[in-house]
């Protein structure tokens, strides 16, 4: 249980520096724990949403409403950016910080890509179609699964920008790999919830 | 300030305690107010209104402010000690889930003096709860102040699941794990799984009643049924939260003043599992008079009487334990005693109210709140007396008067028995629940009052109980490190209080009931796994206070977002988020600052170890 080596030198890392000390491995478990807890907060969301995707009060309905190319442009941009997080853990395996560096800053960029896409869509819905939070039952399932969704890419995208900016500051540790690493998995789940809301959500919405 | 900025579990177990004990007693008074407007016909003591807020409140503030803290209070105090751990795998964590409990806890309770409290029943069942039939900002108090105390419970909860996992001594499978240990883990797990599902459900709720959303309002296209099954797919696997760390309790006390091993150690764990399991495949047995149809109806029912069969694997355990084992009735050992006929009595009337067709009959009456108090009082609270009795001395260094625990658990369970077993009638004989008042000559009038003396009797075991704890701390601090000379486990083998750093070398644990075993061999303490070495301690921090005040200046902002203020300064703050951006900025830079810095920790060493 000690952090004393916290300041070793880059090249004598270990392969997988998240999980060299017990305080990586523990935090690599509970984030797991975490996101067990996350998958069934958006499992609720999205039974909400399925009860009530119908009740649309006689406001816009999923097919009048959605866009399919404009989702699904924001769609690539998040799975490219789940692909460049997994290029940077790799990078962190190889100890190359420049590398790990530079494909957290593209991850990120992504992100924010796709948030203003979703901003967009978003005021779109509001401005032309007057469907707001207000309108329906089934707009407010809407805005509060997607907005939810939306509201961990944004805490993501900060988080991340943080842990660039503290690797920047302490190099690459025992210490900032596990924060590193478990911030990919945050990701990664992010978008897994994500390929479901463009099944649930969108597709769905579209055909019926 | 030492407290604010403690990462010491055992520090934070106190804390949790404090904490529960007040609410418990706010809960309590309730209680209290409540029984003496229903001690005779037609009482004008309390209004109607005022009664649906003693109601809400006394509900809300007993499950989820009065006994989780407490529970938390003892998994906190004993489960690294009994897995021979040094710490919780998060300290910093394990302060944060705490204070966000309090401050979460604290906003809730603010509604008494700001404007009225919840009043649409702990359940807070929609259309009740929505803004046509509760237009005071009570409901608004408990959906955010459940939501930031609710926080605080997830927090820990994974903490202890991390904790059990990676940080047991070594030669501790999860075999040779104590039961207490157990329950705490599989309630952990419980907790996972369950409160985000009234996370969200609160969300929504609010959503509806601040930002005009429609989940729940029939007119805009929701569905008030959709938030009964959201609640109670939290609230059923929730009862089951209080109850199994009750149950580990009474499986620690019951073989330590038995003089024997647990009987059926495996089918204990088995049935710990099995418990949780099906509490999650159960909840809607809380519908059935909602019109979910025949099948569903036959199914939960079915479902929620299979539970009955490991809960009496148990019961069943618990008894063949003392069986022919030198038993000796301790304070703790009274209340494991007690505990066992009268949880399951409230077992009993639970498998009746799990038939559908039964339940159409007792549905909304008294006899459900017999049953549920049975469980809760008569299962919950006795077994933490128990486990508070049992590890007080652990906790403080101080044997609590056993002749006054004595009196604390006769003059409790008298009164609850008597507070409650008459319920079970009124219910029976068509008395609603939740009713104010009720006509005279209806055959209610002497159950009542019967009702009402006993829950004074038990006010009286409460603050006997106080006082012995209140003459206790006056006392020295020289209880021995195993002060009921029977401890199986190890938390008995360092002294009483423990160090800040519990075990000054990592036992090795070579079996179940470690500590037993070794003494069985003739042993005076545990083999040390490891040589006496410097030992690494996390800082203490005031980040998770700082947290939690930010998270309860911004749920007050949102709260009054839409408010008109008498002074234009406030409407502009309120009304434009500015308090909540200000309460955000204020946790996510207390989230910044315990990113940037890190926190190294400092060391005791050996010299120092053998110093004390
Ligand atoms: C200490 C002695 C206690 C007394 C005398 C007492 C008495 C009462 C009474 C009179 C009610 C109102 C029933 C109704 O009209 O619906 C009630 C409701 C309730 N009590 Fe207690 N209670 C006690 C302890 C507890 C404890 C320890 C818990 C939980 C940990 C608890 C949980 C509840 C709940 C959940 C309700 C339902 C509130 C509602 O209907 O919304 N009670 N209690
Ligand atoms: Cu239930």
């Amino acid at each position: 249980m000690t952090t004393a080596h916290a300041e070793a030198a880059e090249g004598t890392l270990p392969h997988e520096p998240e999980k060299a000390s017990l305080e990586g491995r523990n935090k690599v478990l509970a984030f797991w724990l975490f996101l067990g807890g996350e998958a069934v907060l958006f499992g609720t969301l999205f039974a909400t949403f399925l009860a009530l995707r119908n009740q649309t009060n006689e406001g816009p309905s999923a097919a009048e409403l959605f866009h399919l190319p404009l989702v699904a442009a924001a769609t690539l941009l998040l799975l490219v950016s789940s692909l460049t997080s997994v290029f940077a853990i790799q990078a962190m395996h190889r100890g190359n910080v420049a590398q790990l560096r530079n494909w957290l800053l593209v991850t990120v960029l992504l992100g924010l890509a796709f948030l203003i896409l979703e901003i967009y869509e978003f005021s779109v819905y509001i401005r032309h179609e007057e469907f707001g939070m207000t309108t329906s039952a089934f707009s407010s399932a809407f805005y509060t699964l997607v907005g939810f969704h939306g509201a961990h890419v944004a805490f993501g995208i900060l988080w991340i920008t943080v842990l660039i900016g503290q690797l920047m500051h302490k190099g690459l540790t025992v210490v900032t790999a596990p924060k590193i690493y478990v911030s990919a998995m945050y990701w990664h789940f992010i978008d897994v919830v994500w390929v479901f809301i463009f099944t649930v959500v969108y597709l769905l919405g579209k055909v019926g | 300030m030492d407290w604010i900025t403690t990462v010491d579990h055992k520090k934070i177990a106190i804390l949790y305690l404090w904490a529960g004990g007040l609410f418990f007693g706010i809960g309590g008074l309730e209680a209290i107010l409540i029984r003496i407007q229903l001690i005779k016909p037609m009482n004008t003591f309390l209004d109607a209104q005022t009664f649906n807020e003693l109601i809400t409140m006394h509900g809300t503030t007993m499950i989820f402010l009065g006994v989780m803290p407490v529970i938390f209070a003892l998994m906190n105090a004993v489960i690294p000690l009994q897995i021979g751990a040094r710490d919780v795998a998060f300290p910093f964590l394990n302060s944060l889930g705490f204070w966000t409990f309090l401050f979460g806890g604290l906003l809730l309770n603010l509604s008494w003096v700001m404007g009225g409290a919840p009043d649409a029943g702990w359940t807070a069942y929609t259309p009740l709860s929505g803004k046509g039939y509760s237009a005071s900002h009570g409901v608004d108090f408990y959906t955010i102040g459940l939501q930031i105390a609710g926080l605080g419970t997830l927090i820990g909860g994974i903490n202890f699941l991390a904790t059990i996992i990676t940080m047991r001594a070594p030669g501790m499978s999860f075999m040779r794990m104590p039961m207490f240990a157990w329950a705490t883990f599989i309630t952990s797990a419980i907790i996972l799984f369950a409160f985000p599902a009234v996370t969200v459900g609160l969300v929504l709720l609010t959503f509806d009643r601040i930002l005009d959303a429609n989940f729940f309002n029939v007119a805009g296209g929701g569905n008030p049924v959709l938030w009964q099954h959201i609640f109670w797919i939290f609230g059923h696997p929730e009862v089951y939260i209080l109850i199994l760390p009750a149950f580990g309790i009474i499986s620690e006390v019951i073989p330590t003043f038995s003089r024997k091993r647990l009987f059926g150690y495996s089918s204990m764990v088995f049935a710990t599992i099995l418990i949780a399991f099906l509490g999650f495949m159960v909840w809607a047995h809380h519908m059935f008079t909602t019109g979910l149809g025949p099948v569903a109806n036959a199914l939960f029912s079915v479902s929620t009487m299979l539970i009955a069969v490991p809960t009496g694997i148990k019961i069943f355990n618990w008894l063949f334990t003392m069986w022919g084992g030198q038993v000796r009735f301790t304070t703790p050992n009274l209340f494991a005693a007690g505990f066992i006929p009268t949880f399951t009595m409230g077992g009993v009337t639970g498998v009746m109210l799990a038939s559908a067709p039964a339940d159409f009959q007792f549905h909304d009456t008294y006899f459900v709140v017999a049953h549920f108090h049975y469980v809760i009082v008569g299962g919950l609270v006795l077994g933490l007396f128990a486990g508070l009795h049992y590890w007080w001395p652990k906790m403080f260094g101080r044997m609590l008067s056993e002749s006054l625990g004595k009196w604390t658990f006769w003059t409790f369970i008298i009164g609850f028995h008597l507070t409650f077993f008459v319920q079970h009638f009124l219910g029976l004989m068509g008395m609603q629940r939740r009713v104010f008042t009720y006509l005279p000559n209806q055959q209610f009038d002497t159950l009542n009052l019967v009702s009402t003396v006993g829950a004074f009797l038990m006010g009286v075991g409460m603050i006997i109980f106080l006082v012995n704890v209140f003459l206790t701390s006056r006392r020295p601090a020289d209880a021995p490190e195993d002060p009921w000379e029977d401890g199986r486990t190890l938390e008995w083998t360092i002294p009483s209080p423990p160090p800040e750093y519990n075990f000054k070398q990592t036992p090795l644990v070579r079996g179940l009931d470690a500590f037993w075993k070794e003494k069985m061999a003739g042993h005076k303490g545990m083999t040390p796994a490891e040589p006496v070495g410097p030992i690494h301690m996390p800082s203490a921090t005031i980040l998770p206070f700082l947290m939690s005040v930010g998270i309860f200046i911004a749920g007050l902002g949102f709260m009054f977002s839409r408010d008109e203020f008498s002074s234009s300064i406030m409407s502009f703050l309120f009304n434009n988020y500015i308090v909540t951006a200000l309460g955000l900025l204020i946790t996510f830079g207390s989230m910044l600052m315990r990113s940037l810095f890190d926190d190294h920790g400092w060391h005791i060493e050996p010299e120092e170890l053998e110093g004390r």
